[in-house]
């Protein structure tokens, strides 16, 4: 080994003390974490912490006011939402957005098509995907009739179908039931293990949360609280008294 | 497959008409390919990108005034002013794509910019010397034999073979483009602009290519109708009325549908025809009527039939699944 060697991978994403006001609210007062290449990290706090704000700051919805955006070292500040999922992130939005009059297969190729040299290619992708998802025997359906569960699901498919390197999801698992809820993190374990896919979740299904993520970091009121492994989180007296409550795990 | 035989039995059926057909009946036949062809290039627009256009007569009548001024002023050859027509209406289009979806004028705003940019063209042209003003350019006429494509002179066979290639190209076109990638651009961007934004798309690019490339295409059809009729008043060629004519076909066959615009021309045109012979013949000076009709029967299909007639009538005939299968 070299003498760089050692030094660990540099982080996949790292978000560096960024704020943003709606008006006079601060939303987001100083956030830092960092996730690295191949890492499962959940972000959660009470309802109106930021957690979706700090997800739009990195999909480009908005900038931040403060602070900085990188992306394998590269800035995300200024970028639309479709050059920052070019640049390899994809999402779902807490309030599923699918195309509802196109068919479910339709919906994954609009995604694929972000690298697929034609749409034949892009339809053999969703393919794999539906079928990977589950979705397979429901492709022609139009989205508009899926159950909510399905949505989610779709939701997900879509935005995977991207190719993303860092794949940021926003409140997947709420609404569904605990066996859905199960099937959904082994989909994630999975790809995680034989993709290395790095994803970032928001999340209040703490069944979820503990299953699935390395790392938890926690957000209140637009500050962070802390962070670490899940097991330590959950009972951490700061979180408890923020979030959880005495009664949590 | 059956959308396929049903579609090259309707080619043919209008390519061997003149064989059977009066001269009446032949222009009621153009009038329902004019009418599908403009409504196929602003279902463009509207049914696949899902931007409302109220003015696009402005794209029609910027294309007819430019390749007749070319012809009457300086006896271009109306195939050449076409290219000229073509690009003043892709830069009109583009102009107006860039204001619009660049400042974030959304949905019926967009839609009143649109009804705007036509309205003070029209005023515009009543004002541009050379042109005829209010009073009509009018397009001479040395023969009404023979076929000379490159001045877009002759018999009116020629102009009804011309309108009926103009639209099943338009047709084929369309068809290519809702299988492209632009096409799935076009569907998600109307589905949904955040949504189609995160998976990627530059849904600026998308819509201007959509207004750019439904401007260029009525321009043509404006062209033609310069031809054909050899006369234009700024009233008519950028009036609301022919914006709201244009619109007709696509929104009673069916939005986004590739055989929609189609459809709703072989429903309206004919049954407008009929009314304006009936009151005719029933001796009553009916001005309006027909305009009547046609907000009646919008209100019907909006009412019974909000996705048109052309996806209620597939699912009739058993053909979803077939081709043709988007939205």
């Amino acid at each position: 080994m070299n003498a760089l060697s050692p030094m660990l991978s540099p982080p996949i994403l790292s978000i560096e003390a960024v704020v943003k006001n709606f008006r006079g609210l601060r939303a987001v007062d100083g956030v830092s974490f960092t996730v690295a290449k191949g890492e499962i990290v959940a972000l959660i706090g009470p309802n109106g912490a930021g957690k979706t704000t700090v997800f739009n700051m990195i999909a480009g919805v908005f900038a931040p006011n403060d602070g900085d955006i990188l992306l394998e070292g590269q800035s995300l500040v200024g970028l639309r939402p479709d050059q920052v999922c070019r640049a390899g992130v994809g999402r779902t939005f807490q309030l599923v957005k699918p195309f509802g009059n196109l068919s479910v297969e339709e919906n994954v190729v609009v995604g694929a098509l972000r690298w697929a040299a034609d749409v034949a290619e892009a339809k053999r992708l969703a393919r794999e995907v539906l079928e990977m998802l589950g979705l397979a025997d429901k492709r022609r359906l139009p989205a508009r009739s899926l159950t909510l569960p399905d949505r989610k699901c779709l939701e997900v498919a879509r935005a995977l179908a991207t190719r993303p390197k860092l794949l940021l999801l926003d409140e997947v698992m709420a609404g569904l039931r605990p066996a859905e809820t199960d099937r959904m993190v082994e989909t994630f374990q999975r790809l995680n293990r034989e993709t290395g896919l790095t994803i970032v979740l928001i999340e209040h299904v703490m069944r979820a949360v503990m299953a699935l993520s390395h790392r938890v970091v926690v957000i209140n009121s637009g500050k962070p609280v802390c962070e670490g492994i899940p097991a330590e989180v959950v009972r951490d007296p700061r979180v408890l008294d923020c979030y959880l409550g005495e009664e949590a795990v | 497959m059956k959308q396929r035989l049903a579609l090259l039995a309707l080619v043919a059926a209008f390519a061997l008409a003149p064989l059977a057909a009066g001269p009446y009946l032949l222009s009621v036949l153009m009038l329902v390919l004019t009418m599908a062809y403009l409504g196929q290039a602003w279902n463009i627009m509207m049914g696949f990108a899902g931007q409302l256009s109220l003015g696009h007569s402005l794209y029609g009548g910027l294309g007819a005034y430019v390749a007749a001024a070319l012809f009457v002023q300086f006896g271009i050859p109306g195939a050449l002013g076409l290219v000229a027509a073509i690009a003043v209406a892709v830069a009109a289009g583009a102009v107006i794509g860039a204001l619009g979806f660049r400042f974030g004028v959304k949905g019926v705003y967009f839609a009143l910019l649109t009804i705007a940019f036509a309205e003070f063209t029209r005023v515009l042209f009543e004002h541009i010397p050379g042109l005829g003003g209010p009073g009509g350019l009018f397009l001479p006429v040395a023969s009404r034999a023979g076929v000379d494509l490159l001045y877009l002179r002759g018999h009116p066979l020629m102009f009804y073979y011309l309108i009926l290639a103009m639209t099943v190209g338009i047709f084929l076109l369309c068809r290519r483009l809702l299988e492209s990638r632009l096409g799935f651009y076009w569907l998600a961007v109307r589905e949904d602009q955040e949504a189609a934004a995160a998976l990627g798309i530059n849904v600026f690019r998308a819509k201007m290519w959509a207004v750019m490339l439904s401007a260029g295409l009525t321009a043509a059809g404006g062209v033609f109708f310069a031809f054909y009729y050899n006369t234009l008043f700024p009233t008519q060629a950028f009036g609301m009325d022919r914006s709201i004519s244009i619109i007709l076909a696509p929104i009673v066959g069916g939005l986004g549908t590739l055989f929609g615009p189609i459809l709703g021309a072989l429903i309206l045109t004919p049954l407008g025809e009929t009314i304006t012979w009936g009151t005719e013949a029933l001796g009553f000076n009916a001005a309006g009527l027909k305009q009547l009709f046609y907000g009646l029967a919008l209100l019907g299909i909006v009412k019974f039939l909000p996705d048109g007639v052309w996806p209620w009538l597939r699912r009739r005939l058993g053909w979803d699944g077939d081709e043709d299968g988007s939205a």
